[in-house]
């Protein structure tokens, strides 16, 4: 069950529209920040506070690549794999990650501390290459910087 | 040298926090435009000349004027702030160093169109950017100068963040528009053109970060002013992001119209490692790619139009002659596989065919008449779409084959890349 705080801020949102359905999208942001993803039963929740059926709320979630759909680890790391990160070395930071943390892309290290993916831009062109890790953006980077980033994460 | 006009203010400390804003001049133009009337602030827009930022260039004030005087009817203002292009990243700049100037642009644009209610759709990655959209707003609010009764006046504007949840295709404006109703971003038919049937069906404006932010520029300095800075028919500041193979990759603004060649190697630094340029991608991924031939032409819409390029969001993307025009091409061409909406059949299956064509010759496992094939493809989608997603997505093939087609015909024939020399390649 979502929080009493949880729901308290979903129907706040829910003034800033004249309608509202507006609210999924800020709503699954709240699912997935109380549960670490967007569950299930947090769909249903959502579609049952805004007066929706659930299909409206799970064909939003499926849409947008942002909501988590099963559990990430605690640290969530994203590099940025298009044109202007790859010219720079993209790739490489990749494999340094990969090698560093033993998983591969789309894989969680096995204490659930971290999931790798590779995204589209991030719009950080002009410091490439860059990831982001939760909601922090790491520009220009290098591996002795990967190294620092990776183990100031505990 | 040109003096920063939208940028002149992110290097003071503190840029994002009203004081700062107030102390160089901000707001001023506000006060001002509240005490002129809205239509002589559109006709002041559309004297400026100023173009939208976001790619497109359709002139702003003739927008705002489309949108219907009666004032029953609620409007809206939608700025348009989901920043996706490859390549870009010129409104971040803006929302998360002078969040205050975009603010003020989208007051004076609502004042102008009797908005009352206006969102700025932030593409959701750009975390610290909605945040600090947030506090501007509520600092603005609390100085009175957003919310009730507005400085001298009797009108009243909300501004809300709507944050986006990764979809490239909500910088599309109707996709957008789907996107704060609730739903899948699937572009609508148009006509109804939003300045009708916009937001939750009311006369809507969408306009970029970039654009709103020239708004209080026009008002504080003048039509005149304004339409003085570059060319006559794309006048005004702009913001070039430049990235890739260069050695100062990074934001400059500029006028209108400086030439491409100006821009890689007199602000950008040249070419990394003394290398010398292969390829430059003009306006952000859709934008197809120019050669050294071209670098003498002039940025602004019509001169990259007549090369059958385009503006686009101005992001310049530079590859140096190391680079495999292959791979780059399967590069981008995934990015717009992955960011079809699936709405209509051209671009969903035509884009994922295009895929397995480029991903085989890129890996070389390509096969006898597979660059004719993708260009048969590119043809079969091109104009067929939507929305303009797809026909990016094949323009830009289209100018790599076209500029490059021996490196593509090389990695079919020799099952290797032609210029690193990689056979199968592991992506």
């Amino acid at each position: 069950m979502l929080s009493e705080k949880a729901v308290k801020e979903i129907e706040e949102i829910t003034t800033r529209y004249p309608v509202k359905r507006s609210a999924v999208m800020p709503a699954l942001f709240v699912v997935q920040k109380e549960y670490g993803y967007v569950t299930e039963e947090g769909m249903r929740e959502v579609a049952k506070i805004l007066g929706l059926r659930p299909i409206l709320v799970f064909e939003v979630a499926t849409f947008y690549t942002m909501y988590n759909k099963k559990p990430v680890g605690k640290y969530h790391i994203q590099v940025c794999r298009n044109i202007s990160c790859s010219l720079l070395g993209a790739e490489h930071v990749v494999g340094i990650i990969e090698r560093k943390l033993g998983i591969k892309v789309k894989e969680t290290t096995s204490d659930k501390r971290f999931t790798l993916s590779e995204v589209e831009c991030l719009g950080s062109c002009g410091t490439a290459p860059m990831m982001q890790i939760n909601d922090k953006y790491y520009e220009s980077l290098t591996e002795p910087m990967i190294d620092d980033i990776l183990k100031s994460l505990k | 040298m040109f003096e920063p006009v939208l940028l002149k203010n992110i290097n003071t400390p503190d840029s994002f926090k009203i004081d700062s804003y107030l102390k160089n001049g901000g707001y001023r133009s506000l006060k001002k435009a509240l005490e002129m009337s809205p239509d002589s602030i559109i006709q002041m827009v559309k004297d400026s000349g100023l173009r939208g930022r976001g790619g497109a260039g359709f002139p702003t004030g003739l927008k705002w004027s489309f949108i219907p005087k009666d004032p029953t009817i609620p409007k809206y203002l939608c700025c348009n702030a989901d920043e996706g292009e490859p390549g870009t990243f010129k409104d971040r700049a803006i929302i998360e160093k002078d969040p205050h100037q975009l603010l003020e642009g989208m007051a004076i644009a609502c004042y102008a169109i009797g908005a009352a209610n206006a969102y700025i759709y932030i593409r959701g990655e750009f975390a610290l950017g909605g945040d600090r959209l947030e506090d501007a707003i509520r600092e603005a609010v609390s100085k009175g100068y957003l919310g009730k009764n507005m400085p001298g006046s009797n009108f009243s504007l909300n501004i809300y963040v709507h944050r986006g949840a990764g979809a490239y295709i909500c910088g599309e404006e109707t996709a957008l528009l789907e996107s704060i109703e609730g739903r899948r971003a699937l572009p609508r038919i148009k006509p109804p053109f939003p300045a009708q049937v916009g937001l939750f069906g009311k006369p809507t404006v969408i306009n970029n970060v970039e654009t709103l932010a020239c708004v209080p520029h026009i008002i504080e300095r003048g039509a005149a002013w304004f339409a003085s800075i570059g060319p006559a028919k794309s006048p005004g500041p702009k913001l070039f992001g430049v990235s890739g193979h260069v050695n100062k990759p990074g934001l400059y603004e500029l006028p209108m119209g400086t030439p491409l060649r100006e821009i890689v190697y007199n602000h950008a630094g040249g070419i990394k490692n003394g290398r010398s340029l292969k390829a430059v991608i003009p306006g952000g991924v859709s934008a197809p790619m120019l050669t050294e031939k071209d670098l003498d032409i002039t940025m602004d819409f019509e001169s990259l139009a007549a090369k059958g390029s385009m503006l686009g969001s101005g992001a310049v993307i530079v590859m140096d002659d190391n680079t495999c025009i292959v791979k780059s091409a399967l590069i981008i061409h995934e990015f717009f596989h992955h960011e079809s909406c699936g709405k209509c059949t051209p671009c969903r299956e035509g884009l994922d065919w295009i895929v397995k064509v480029m991903r085989r010759v890129e890996g070389g496992e390509g096969k006898e008449g597979d660059v004719d094939l993708l260009l048969k493809l590119c043809g079969d989608v091109f104009g067929r779409t939507f929305c303009p997603l797809g026909d990016g997505a094949v323009m830009a093939l289209r100018a790599a084959i076209n500029n490059f087609r021996s490196e593509f015909e090389y990695h079919v024939s020799n099952k290797r890349c032609m210029v690193n020399g990689r056979g199968k390649v592991n992506r």
